[in-house]
């Protein structure tokens, strides 16, 4: 009753008067926890916002995750967006910022940028300026069916390529398939070559990649070959190019919850997806295990380096100042403790990474902290334009259709329209 | 209880008096007022199915247009004026000119497939057989079915080695391809193309059959009292008589082929490594995917013209004729 009062309230707000102008004493905050518990636990610290802001009212809009993205595309093509909103941050965001959609909170919000592990924040800034609070932000690695592993005999995770390449084998002797990918989506395919390329290029040239959007460097195509190689052992499930993500039992992420494969590459989404494609909600259960990706021999990229992403709270340019405040407030100590214990994501801030309870997702969470610097997905890092041109020539390099300089030149001269 | 059979033609007596008086009317009354009375009664009738045109058709196809005309992302005002810049991006992606070739290849072999098969299927139900009711009902059943609902189903049975198809293909001893149906670059159009078979060919039947019941049995009395085979009569009479409904259907198959999305969204996304992409799934994944909505909106331009332009010949090539006769 409450949340469509809500939708209500939000539908009259941009109707009459152009929304985030309105009123300073009202903000509004869109999000996408739109289950038990984090759907309740939003609403409490909205409520425990507005008392501690006498006369600051919060209208909450909690959404399935699709619905708010379609109903942000759509605020981002009016120019009427919510106070509160998540950014996914990378070229994305640039683009926002670009169009002066966004509030810098450099300056409004330093004692909370402070406490983020500067290569966490590092997506959600452009030149220098911080556009968005991360709040929780992942890692991507391989899971995998620890019950799998023993039955093939694998005592530990593999570390290396070679090591992963006769961990594959050993499986398929085994009589098990090792990967599962979902490639007809074409970003699970993706990330195999956005790890590759951590691995075969320094920070400095990743970095400046993202600025200067040239991939001229020769580590760029050998990472195209990094992957072949992996391609050369067959490691993915049968059909694996038109296999979806995270749909239904026969997706990449169905096969490994069901035990039809012994890994899969992926965020630290996975073990909540794959508990909504088991019968029993469990997933892996006690059989999920992770490890990070494995190091490159002779790549120039940091093998502690990892690839990552998550989501961060904007406010909308023009927005009332209790919309930062709101801000602040979710990234404090107190609500990022809170948002851990309902397990609603990694949180970034310190304080709160003792609360994570899963073991995978802490070992995870270790790993991410470790890191040097976490490298935004490729594709969200350049933009929509560039990582779906890269996506789509990985896709088919894993088809055997393009070769490693191909996806260098086709996302080249993607990036090359954008200059 | 009044004789009907008096009633009836007083009824019929005073429905002429009546025409009668409205046609002398019409000849002697005020001919510039009634005529203007007519124009208000068609624009009255026609203005809703025109306004919903106007703003579900026509504005989107001119602000498609427009958006082609510009780089653009979906947010901010239009500002990035490039010309036709992305009409030659578009006409250059080999992406684009694959997903052409795509929809050209499914509106031909529609036509050199389904055609036979839907006019064999429709002249043989249309004897008299036993269960010929529910051979019908079978065969018109998957066009009844959503296109999503179909093509989930068959994305299930497509499966590799789990899938109901692949399963029965190895029980009998037959090699199934390495990465399934699908999965398998060559072999991927050609199963979209049975699934559309197998949706469509439903509606190529009942067409047919609608058709065939519009040809008088004089006719047929008349070949066999001749001494002519059943075949003799298809092919003389039946068919040709069909040929109207026959131009109909192929209207309607080439108008849904250039069309196609649906099904090979769900059944392979486009893929694998482009070989079944469309020019609907072409514009989708540039638009709503990677937001070039100006390349989105120029294929989409294309899209349509090439549609119109297709369908307009048709019109005047083969369809005039049609439109004549009954003239």
């Amino acid at each position: 009753m409450c949340s469509s009062a809500v939708l209500l309230g939000v539908a009259a707000c941009g109707g009459d008067d152009g929304g985030s102008e309105a009123d300073g004493n009202t903000i509004t905050w869109w999000h996408n926890s739109n289950n038990e518990p984090g759907r309740g636990y939003y609403e409490q610290v909205a409520a425990d916002f507005e008392d501690a802001n006498p006369g600051v009212e919060v209208e909450v809009v909690a959404m399935a995750h699709e619905d708010m993205v379609d109903r942000l595309e759509a605020a981002f093509q009016s120019g009427d967006l919510p106070d509160v909103y998540m950014e996914r941050g990378g070229g994305e965001l640039a683009d926002h910022v670009e169009a002066g959609l966004v509030r810098d909170l450099t300056e409004d919000a330093s004692e909370e940028i402070g406490k983020i592990e500067p290569g966490t924040l590092a997506g959600w800034q452009v030149e220098d300026q911080t556009y968005a609070l991360p709040f929780s932000v992942g890692v991507v690695g391989f899971w995998y069916n620890t019950e799998l592993f023993e039955q093939a005999g694998i005592t530990t995770p593999p570390t290396t390529m070679e090591e992963l390449y006769s961990t594959v084998e050993t499986l398929k002797g085994a009589g098990i398939t090792p990967i599962s990918v979902g490639a007809g989506d074409k970003w699970p395919a993706a990330h195999y070559w956005y790890y590759t390329a951590l691995r075969a290029c320094s920070e400095d040239v990743l970095t400046d990649a993202v600025t200067s959007l040239d991939f001229s460097d020769p580590c760029f195509v050998q990472a195209g070959e990094e992957l072949q190689a992996l391609l050369e052992t067959e490691p993915f499930n049968p059909g694996f190019l038109t296999t979806p993500a995270q749909e239904g039992a026969t997706s990449a992420s169905g096969l490994l919850a069901t035990g039809q494969v012994a890994m899969e590459l992926a965020g630290h989404w996975e073990p909540g997806v794959m508990q909504g494609l088991t019968e029993d909600g469990q997933g892996l259960g006690e059989r999920t295990g992770w490890f990070p990706f494995p190091a490159i021999e002779g790549g120039e990229g940091d093998p502690e380096a990892q690839l990552g992403g998550g989501d961060a709270w904007a406010v909308a340019e023009g927005a009332p100042d209790a919309a930062v405040d709101l801000v602040k407030y979710l990234l404090s100590d107190e609500v990022q403790t809170g948002f851990a214990e309902n397990d609603m994501g990694l949180p970034t801030n310190p304080a709160a990474i003792g609360s994570v309870s899963d073991p995978a997702l802490a070992q995870l969470l270790e790993v991410r902290d470790a890191s040097p610097f976490i490298q935004l997905y490729f594709d969200t890092a350049f933009g929509a334009s560039v990582g779906g041109a890269m996506n789509d020539a990985i896709a088919l390099l894993l088809a055997g259709q393009a070769s490693p300089q191909d996806v260098v030149d086709d996302t080249q001269e993607a990036a090359d329209q954008e200059k | 209880m009044t004789s009907p059979v008096t009633a009836a033609p007083e009824a019929t007596e005073t429905g002429a008096a009546v025409t009668r008086r409205a046609a002398a009317r019409r000849v002697t009354g005020r001919p510039v007022g009634g005529k203007r009375r007519q124009r208000l009664e068609i624009l009255l009738f026609v203005t809703p199915a025109l306004a919903l045109m106007a703003v579900f058709v026509v504005y989107p196809v001119f602000s498609a247009a427009r958006m082609s005309l510009y780089r653009w992302k979906g947010f901010g005002p239009m500002v990035d004026f490039i010309g036709l810049d992305n009409y030659a991006r578009v006409l250059g992606d080999d992406v684009f000119r694959d997903a052409v070739a795509h929809n050209f290849i499914i509106v031909f072999a529609s036509i050199l497939v389904q055609l036979p098969l839907g006019l064999a299927l429709a002249l043989l139900l249309n004897r008299r057989l036993r269960g010929r009711g529910l051979l019908r009902t079978i065969i018109f059943v998957p066009y009844v079915l959503a296109e999503v609902i179909a093509g989930v189903v068959w994305f299930q049975l497509l499966q590799p080695r789990t899938g109901l198809l692949e399963t029965m293909i190895s029980a009998v001893g037959l090699p199934v391809p390495e990465q399934g149906f699908l999965g398998t670059p060559e072999l991927a159009l050609p199963t979209v193309f049975v699934v559309l078979t197998w949706k469509y060919l439903g509606l190529a039947v009942l067409l047919f059959l609608a058709g065939l019941q519009g040809v008088p049995d004089e006719l047929y009395e008349a070949a066999q009292l001749d001494g002519a085979s059943w075949w003799q009569i298809q092919r003389s009479i039946a068919i040709p008589l069909l040929a109207p409904t026959i131009r109909t259907w192929c209207f309607l198959s080439m108008i849904g082929s250039l069309q196609l999305f649906d099904m090979v969204w769900i059944l392979t996304g486009g893929g694998p490594a482009n070989a079944t992409t469309t020019m609907a799934t072409y514009l989708i994944s540039q638009g709503s995917q990677r937001s070039n909505y100006g390349i989105a909106g120029a294929a989409s331009v294309l899209l349509f013209v090439i549609g119109f332009v297709m369908a307009l010949a048709y019109q005047l090539l083969v369809l005039r004729r049609d439109t004549k006769a009954e003239g």
